[in-house]
């Protein structure tokens, strides 16, 4: 069977923060770009985001890309690497007044600078105390964003594929990519979307685990595709778990709860937090809060009837900061909670959010492999972006705010070294003969498969299996049992019975084929979790409970051929800055 | 839980009809979007959009017992049974409850929604106050789920050439930001019979947005100001 190809110069898989700011910089830089899209682009997940975008700015005192870059290589319990996260913080400032530029509706203080907000983790001199870095649009900074960059996009008549889903990476035998086969999801057509380059920014995969603040389209498919592809994953053990998810619904409460000035209490009406985090208490790291929520809750200190959550008390900011700079807050708390926080605590506990590793990348966006002796060999023609990328900046435990300044950074740097590298690569290279061949060859095994499984049932069995086995706190029998049984799922899941055979908009078929991808990035968080013999950042294991730089201060990267490890080095030289050294972490 | 729900697959259906539903809930199942999810589990065949399910990303709009709400913060204890589910009206049906929205983004397309300002940006933000950006309030929030314009008669008949109220609100959250230097250009895109003037002022907007936005009131605002323009 052969398809349609269409023919562009970059192809961008992904319109949400990321790929809506490497969009921008494309679509201004005149070249043809195809973006692509499983939903609206304002219907991206990054309209979620509700905190903030951190930025050393320094509208509420004093503040440094330093600083930032301290707390940033701190909170990611020195995995991150320092060239990226210096990269990052420095450029941080300009891509938000950009933004600001772009007319997104920032808060502003009296003055008519951008209000910044309190965040986890962000402080003052090196750890001194907490600073305000946190540019906000009351608490639906995502929502402000996404629409800005949306619009910008318009102005720059970017062309839009909405309700496109991208299936498999195209790789020619000398491994450069040669862009993707994508499902139109309206007519059910599957064509060819040929590039000189592409860039991922396909987002997180929270959906992997039961219970998570992440949308329903949050599976994972870059991810998914470059392994397929024999694009190994970074640091797929790094699951950051936020303290606040709304209990029994998921749906997250942000930190600038406790940015504001909330903060949280057991059952007996204790401030907790003051006796694992002595200094910034409610606004420690997010690892460190949530590993204290599930010791209060493992202890029998946790509120409701069978203890499994604890209470988030803001009643005392009192309605006007509330209604204010927390809008949101109060809709999602009376709708989700039954609790109107005017007067009532909301029960929260902590809630898989966020995806520190991903798809391997430098700090300007491109992609890396290891490849003849270089841990760090570029992949031609290939970039990614955003959550679905690791630079990487948030390490072992990513900073509150870091992850809408990491989208804004790397977004445009990658474009960036898009643009650069097409000037000097003319021309566009054939498409190899078997370039759709792995993605018909799953949609023709998803037509043909009589008595298998129904894909919801092999879903909800991995997301009990993550669950249960790769938490907030991890065992070694518990990780080479889930081992075990994810490698169990991930066969189970080629063997699922698709009854829908409808080519008109079938959520079906593509829930079948997000499977695809939510399997491989489960199998490889829970491969790499089992083999990581210490504890740092969000990775907690029981039986190796100390941080361990002497073995184990390198990332890891998974294959899927084989389920096979190799680790490279973590950067410790920053770009121009001092190295910051690795030391005991406290807060 | 009772459930009716319109169902038309193209590809193999002449006509659309209504299906039952008779499905058994969990506690944990709070919002229509949780029941929704149960039922394609039985019926892997219903087909919805959705994402967020939090009422932040405007996927799942649908007609609910006859009126327009986002399915994943509609609670199933407010629902009267059977429970009537069609898709939005006065779009195009592609499948179930899924609508084609291309005119509706077309129409929020032409009223330039992005921030018009031709002088050199400054090296850090323009500076705005706080009175200047609590105009956006209100404005900005939209999630473009299209609840108002569909409920909108006017709309219906013309849903080519009248911009909706959907539109109507982001043509005057431009207009009300202090930064935006086009507020002549995007009233006279307005100064049409049809474009703003088909609104007959009956509220369904503002009665039905699942976000408490106010679309009539930001209408009302674009026609004083025209009024005010034209004497
Ligand atoms: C509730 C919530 C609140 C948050 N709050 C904050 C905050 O305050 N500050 C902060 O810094 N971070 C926050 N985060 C994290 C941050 O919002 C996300 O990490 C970030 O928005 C991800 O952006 P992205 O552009 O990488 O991906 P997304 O915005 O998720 O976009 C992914 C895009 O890829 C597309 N896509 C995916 N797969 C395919 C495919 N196969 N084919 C075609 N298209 C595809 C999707 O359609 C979508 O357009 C929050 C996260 C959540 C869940
Ligand atoms: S007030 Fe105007 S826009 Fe709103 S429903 Fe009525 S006619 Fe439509
Ligand atoms: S104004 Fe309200 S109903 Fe209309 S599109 Fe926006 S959010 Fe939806
Ligand atoms: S699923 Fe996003 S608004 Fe309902």
């Amino acid at each position: 069977m052969s398809l349609a190809v269409r023919t562009f110069d970059a192809v961008v898989v992904g319109a949400g923060g990321a790929g809506l700011r490497a969009a921008l910089q494309l679509a201004e830089a005149g070249l043809r770009v195809a973006v692509l899209s499983k939903v609206f682009p304002t219907r991206s997940h990054t309209v979620a985001a509700q905190g903030g975008v951190g930025a050393a700015l320094g509208n509420m005192g004093e503040d440094s890309w330093l600083w930032h870059m301290y707390d940033t290589v701190k909170g990611s319990d020195w995995m991150g690497d320092q060239d990226a996260i210096e990269f990052m913080c420095r450029e941080a400032p300009r891509v938000v007044y950009e933004l600001e530029h772009y007319g997104m509706p920032f808060d502003r203080n009296d003055d008519g600078t951008i209000y910044q907000r309190p965040f986890g983790g962000h402080s003052m001199n090196f750890g001194e105390r907490p600073v305000q870095r946190s540019c906000c649009a009351a608490d639906r900074t995502g929502h402000a964003m996404l629409h800005t960059l949306y619009q910008r996009n318009v102005r720059a008549r970017t062309q839009f594929f909405v309700e496109w889903m991208a299936l498999d990476l195209i790789r020619d035998a000398q491994g450069e990519v040669l862009g993707v086969t994508a499902l139109e999801m309206e007519t059910g057509e599957v064509s060819i979307l040929q590039a000189r380059a592409t860039l991922f920014a396909t987002g997180g995969a929270g959906r992997i685990y039961a219970s998570t603040t992440n949308a329903f389209i949050n599976t994972g498919d870059g991810p998914g595709m470059a392994a397929r592809a024999g694009s190994p994953l970074e640091d797929m053990e790094f699951w950051q778990f936020h303290p606040t998810g709304v209990a029994g619904a998921g749906v997250l409460i942000t930190e600038g709860v406790r940015g504001e000035g909330g903060y949280l209490l057991n059952k007996n009406g204790e401030r907790f937090m003051e006796r694992y985090a002595p200094n910034l208490k409610d606004l420690a790291s997010r690892d460190v809060v949530s590993r204290a929520m599930a010791t209060e809750i493992k202890e029998g200190r946790g509120a409701g009837k069978d203890g499994d959550y604890l209470l988030l008390k803001l009643d005392h900011l009192g309605p006007e900061v509330i209604d204010k700079r927390l809008p949101g807050i109060r809709e999602i708390a009376i709708k989700f909670a039954n609790a109107d926080p005017v007067k009532d605590p909301i029960p929260v506990v902590p809630t898989v959010h966020y995806m520190m590793g991903g798809i391997a990348t430098n700090y300007l966006g491109e992609v890396v492999a290891p490849a003849g002796g270089n841990p760090n060999a570029l992949v031609p023609r290939f970039y990614a972006a955003g959550e679905c990328a690791c630079a990487s900046v948030h390490g072992a435990n990513r900073l509150g705010t870091n992850s809408l300044t990491d989208l804004l950074v790397f977004g445009k740097a990658a474009g960036d070294a898009l643009i650069r590298f097409l000037a000097a690569n003319p021309g566009t290279k054939d498409l190899p003969k078997d370039a759709a061949e792995r993605t018909l060859a799953r949609l023709s095994r998803l037509e043909s498969q009589k008595g298998g499984e129904a894909v919801p049932e092999v879903g909800r069995e991995m997301r009990r299996i993550m669950q249960l086995h790769c938490g907030v706190f991890r065992f070694p029998d518990t990780l080479a049992e889930g081992v075990r049984r994810i490698r169990e799922v991930a066969d189970r899941a080629t063997r699922t019975e698709l009854r829908d055979k409808s080519r008109i908009f079938n959520t079906a078929r593509v829930e079948a084929l997000e499977l695809d991808n939510l399997v491989e990035v489960a199998r490889a968080s829970m491969v790499s979790a089992a083999a990581r013999q210490e504890s740092r950042g969000a990775h907690d294991r029981s039986d190796f409970p100390e941080r361990d730089d002497r073995n184990w201060l390198k990332h890891t990267l998974w294959y899927k051929e084989g389920d096979r490890l190799e680790y490279k080095p973590v950067n410790l030289k920053p770009l121009t800055a001092q190295t910051i050294e690795p030391k005991v972490r406290t807060y | 839980m009772h459930f009716k729900i319109f169902r038309f697959d193209p590809d193999k259906d002449d006509k659309p009809y209504m299906k039952d539903y008779q499905i058994e809930l969990e506690p944990s199942d709070r919002m229509l979007l949780d029941a929704l999810v149960r039922i394609k589990e039985q019926d892997e065949t219903l087909s919805v959009r959705r994402s967020c399910r939090e009422g932040v990303c405007g996927s799942d709009a649908v007609n609910i017992n006859g009126r327009n709400g986002l399915a994943c913060i509609t609670k199933l204890a407010d629902l009267k049974e059977p429970v009537e589910l069609r898709p939005l009206p006065g779009l195009p049906v592609i499948r179930d409850l899924i609508v084609d929205m291309t005119q509706f983004f077309n129409q929020y397309h032409s009223i330039r929604p992005y921030l018009i300002n031709e002088d050199p940006p400054p090296e850090r933000e323009r500076l705005q106050s706080p009175q200047e950006r609590d105009e956006l309030d209100g404005l900005y929030e939209c999630v473009l789920c299209a609840c108002c314009s569909t409920a909108c008669p006017s709309f219906w008949w013309n849903p080519d050439k009248y911009v909706g109220p959907a539109g109507l609100l982001q043509a005057y959250r431009f207009i009300a930001d202090s930064r935006d230097q086009a507020t002549g250009e995007r009233l006279d895109n307005l100064e049409d019979p049809y474009r703003l003037f088909r609104c007959h002022t009956i509220m369904n907007c503002t009665d039905v947005c699942p976000k408490n936005l106010n679309p009539a009131l930001a209408i009302g605002k674009i026609r004083s100001l025209l009024a005010k323009r034209s004497i």
